[in-house]
């Protein structure tokens, strides 16, 4: 009994952290370079809205991945264009893309389906054993993989570079906002992945409001881990753990308010940015510009 | 190929005729600048001269309205940094352009790092760094992070990374002004060395004395124009001095020696940690006197911010006691610090002086707008504000068309008179000054330092806070030595050489008479 329990929290945490791990590493890679990035709730919900409506229509959730994925970077372009192109406020672009993220798939909704809760069912991505998706692994592989890019290549000193003080960059020819802005698509394909990992890969379906606040949990993950991509992996592993610890109290209807453990996640997020964030040293050009005239 | 001009030998640098103008200014207004190889030339100018403007032109930064740039004797039209430095220049940036979390040896690679897009040789790079920093004697730690390293340091790295480029000249902007007077030394040596290599040097300074210790030939600028190139063997400090300002100067300030009386404010012990909790005071201790300018130095960082805010009351101190006049003053708000008698000059004075898209009465308000004759039962009394405003601008010399002008609209005297005004208003026992004169041209520091004086004649304590050793020299009564958060030396005035400040400002040197606090 205790084994299994054991075995199913773990399977529960990877399954809760993948998705987690996709938009923190996109969170991590943006703010490296020195875009501040809190759209990543809205390009989740796009990515999640865009893969289950190209399943529906193309019945192959690879394309539907596909498609959340290119979706949720079109809406990180205008993240880009606006935060680095238009120099203009990295939190207000940030906002108003969350509001899109949630506002037009609910509108895409009622045109393309006539409903306002959710798509019909599609198909899954196929799973790899013990209710985990195929996505799963790929997450967890993508941590050394950003782990290698930000340090042991040029590109990843130059991104460090953009973040950490643009203006020197810039001085020694490196293209600031180039690096930039490869680095916001990039959150923004990852975020789209861990949102459609959410809508063809743990369910089958899209519904409003799916993401609840993942996007913001896998922000906090990237600040509790300070900007590293393992720590980050560690934080976005205790927020899984967080739900899954949730998901096996109900099932063995543990004598644990309720309440309390549906708020567990949402409140280690508050105190890792309360508490944490002072011990933590950001990008020291986060939301600055660069210089170019 | 360098081509050589009739007589004279080869040019590094040729900049003719340059014109650049900004709206509603004429940053550079018709600059030469010749620079021949091998040679340290100064470029001198005041504050504002146009100096920034025409290295930023030379660096491709700036495009020039109108003008011709050749470099090596070939004509160049830059479009950006990497031009120029692909046309062998390099620049040392006054405020360093390196990344404090980065090592040195990725602070200098960056940018021609010499492997694809996914790699990183970073072995084969410390190497290379370690390699040029010997062959230039450029001591320095390649694997050191360069946050951890001290100023003069730094700006080696920022030498050697102009080298790493490849750069044939180097210019060097404004480059002493956060070195002790032994870093500024080794860098004079690093400089002939270069120059003893080939290398030519731009050298750009508003400082006298630097010119003559360094340059062979120097630029003077005013205004935007050119107003003569000597050789500096042959011309003197006076010559220059006027040269920069276009009139005769007072290179010294005149003042009477100080009669200091009572102490007026004092402080015990203090202790205080910085943003980043480290110890920035460690039991400071000093006394001011009525009638004199005690005047503090030391290198930026060993206190200076967290000393002048809890003096301001602008942060708490975590031990230690404050004394104003007899009375404990210790972690009291600002205003009721300035009721007490505390008037402050703050160092920044666009985000802690002024209110810069405030009126010039609605400045002279800020501190003083619930007291008479400003206000009176919580109403601000207009005309007479107004009309007091007026006053102060005509007895401060603030030039600016009405009081109802924005302070964002004066110059950088201007805007530093005000404040003085103002603060100089209350009556003050105390007067707290930071860097007073940053940024300004010579009238107006000629302006400032003499109010300073007058302050002190009346009796009143002024507490000099400045890092630029010449101010400290030439006003203060009393010289405190700052370092890592203690008094390490106090000197009386024209008994200290600037060598032994200097040492004492590194944390060397010093003798048994000297009181060290500890």
């Amino acid at each position: 009994m205790s084994d299994f329990f054991t075995i199913a929290l773990l399977t529960a945490t990877l399954r809760l952290s993948a998705p987690l791990v996709f938009a923190a590493m996109g969170g991590l890679l943006s703010e490296r370079s020195g875009v501040m990035n809190i759209a990543l709730e809205g390009f989740m919900l796009v990515g999640a809205f865009s893969a289950a409506a190209g399943t529906y229509y193309t019945g192959r959730p690879f394309l539907g991945l596909l498609i959340g994925t290119g979706a949720a970077m079109l809406a990180s372009v205008i993240h880009a264009f606006w935060s680095i192109t238009l120099r203009g406020d990295q939190i207000v672009a940030g906002t108003a893309l969350n509001l899109l993220g949630a506002g037009i798939p609910a509108f895409l909704l009622q045109r393309l389906f006539e409903t306002a809760g959710g798509t019909p069912a599609v198909a899954r991505l196929p799973t790899i054993g013990g209710g985990l998706n195929v996505l799963v692994p790929v997450a967890f592989l993508l941590v050394p993989l950003v782990h290698y890019l930000l340090f042991h290549t040029r590109a990843g000193l130059r991104i460090q570079a953009a973040g950490e003080h643009p203006h020197a960059a810039e001085s020694v020819g490196v293209d600031v906002a180039r690096y930039r802005y490869a680095c916001v698509l990039a959150s923004g394909a990852l975020a789209g992945v861990g949102g459609a990992y959410l809508s063809i890969g743990d369910l089958s379906q899209f519904t409003v409001g799916m993401t609840a606040g993942r996007g913001f949990i896998a922000l906090a993950a990237v600040i509790f881990g300070n900007w590293n991509p393992v720590a980050t992996l560690g934080a976005t592993l205790l927020f899984g753990a967080a739900q899954a610890a949730r998901v096996q109290a109900q099932a063995l209807n543990l004598p644990i308010s309720q309440d309390l453990l549906i708020a567990l996640p949402y409140l280690l997020t508050l105190i890792a940015i309360t508490g944490l964030v002072r011990h933590a040293t950001p990008p020291a050009g986060l939301g600055r510009h660069a210089a170019t005239e | 190929m360098a081509e050589r001009s009739a007589d004279g030998p080869a040019l590094a640098v040729e900049m003719r005729g340059i014109i650049k103008r900004f709206p509603g200014v004429v940053a550079n207004a018709g600059i030469d600048l010749i620079v021949a190889k091998g040679e340290i030339h100064a470029l001198l100018g005041e504050n504002g001269a146009g100096k920034s403007t025409l290295m930023n032109v030379l660096f491709g930064i700036y495009h020039p309205d109108e003008g011709e740039i050749r470099v090596d004797g070939r004509g160049t039209r830059f479009t950006g940094p990497r031009d120029a430095v692909g046309a062998g220049l390099g620049m040392v940036h006054q405020h360093f352009m390196l990344i404090p979390r980065f090592t040195v040896t990725e602070n200098v690679i960056l940018g021609s790092e010499g492997s694809s897009t996914f790699r990183l040789d970073r072995q084969a790079a410390e190497r290379r760094v370690a390699d040029l920093a010997e062959a230039y004697g450029l001591r320095v730690d390649p694997h050191a992070r360069l946050g951890d390293l001290p100023v003069g340091m730094q700006q080696r790295v920022e030498i050697l990374r102009a080298l790493y480029q490849g750069s044939r000249t180097l210019i060097l902007d404004e480059p002493t002004a956060l070195l002790t007077p032994q870093e500024v030394d080794e860098l004079y040596r690093i400089l002939q060395r270069l120059r003893e290599g080939g290398g030519t040097i731009i050298f750009i300074t508003h400082k006298l004395r630097e010119v003559a210790a360094i340059s062979d030939r120097v630029t003077v600028i005013r205004r935007g124009r050119t107003v003569g190139t000597r050789v500096t063997s042959e011309t003197t400090a006076t010559e220059l001095a006027e040269l920069m300002v276009g009139r005769e100067v007072v290179l010294r300030v005149d003042r009477p020696p100080a009669t200091p009386g009572e102490p007026v404010l004092v402080a015990e012990d203090l202790v205080a940690s910085g943003i980043r909790g480290e110890a920035a005071l460690r039991g400071l201790s000093l006394t001011l006197r009525r009638g004199e300018i005690l005047g503090i130095c030391g290198v930026e960082g060993n206190g200076q911010a967290e000393l002048v805010e809890i003096l301001a009351g602008l942060r708490k101190a975590d031990k230690g006691r404050v004394i104003l006049k007899g009375q404990p003053i210790t972690n009291v708000d600002p205003k009721a610090l300035r009721r007490a008698g505390l008037s402050y000059i703050p160092e920044d004075r666009h985000n802690r002086g002024l209110v810069l898209d405030f009126s010039l009465t609605e400045n002279v308000l800020l501190g003083n707008a619930d007291e008479p004759p400003f206000s009176h039962g919580g109403r601000i009394d207009g005309d007479t504000t107004q009309a007091l405003t007026q006053s102060l601008m005509e007895q401060f010399d603030v030039r600016a068309p009405s009081p109802a002008t924005p302070a964002r609209a004066l110059s950088g005297g201007n805007q530093q008179k005000l404040i003085i005004a103002r603060e100089l208003h209350r009556q003050p026992d105390a007067l707290l000054a930071v860097q007073p004169t940053r940024g300004l041209d010579v009238g107006a520091i000629e302006f400032v330092h003499k109010q300073l004086v007058q302050e002190r004649d009346q009796g009143r304590g002024v507490l000099l806070i400045s890092f630029d050793l010449d101010e400290i020299l030439d006003l203060s009564d009393r010289i405190l030595v700052l370092f890592q958060g203690r008094i390490v030396g106090e000197y009386l005035s024209g008994h200290v050489s600037r060598t032994e400040l200097g040492l004492r400002m590194g944390g060397r040197g010093g003798d048994e008479h000297a009181a060290v606090a500890d």
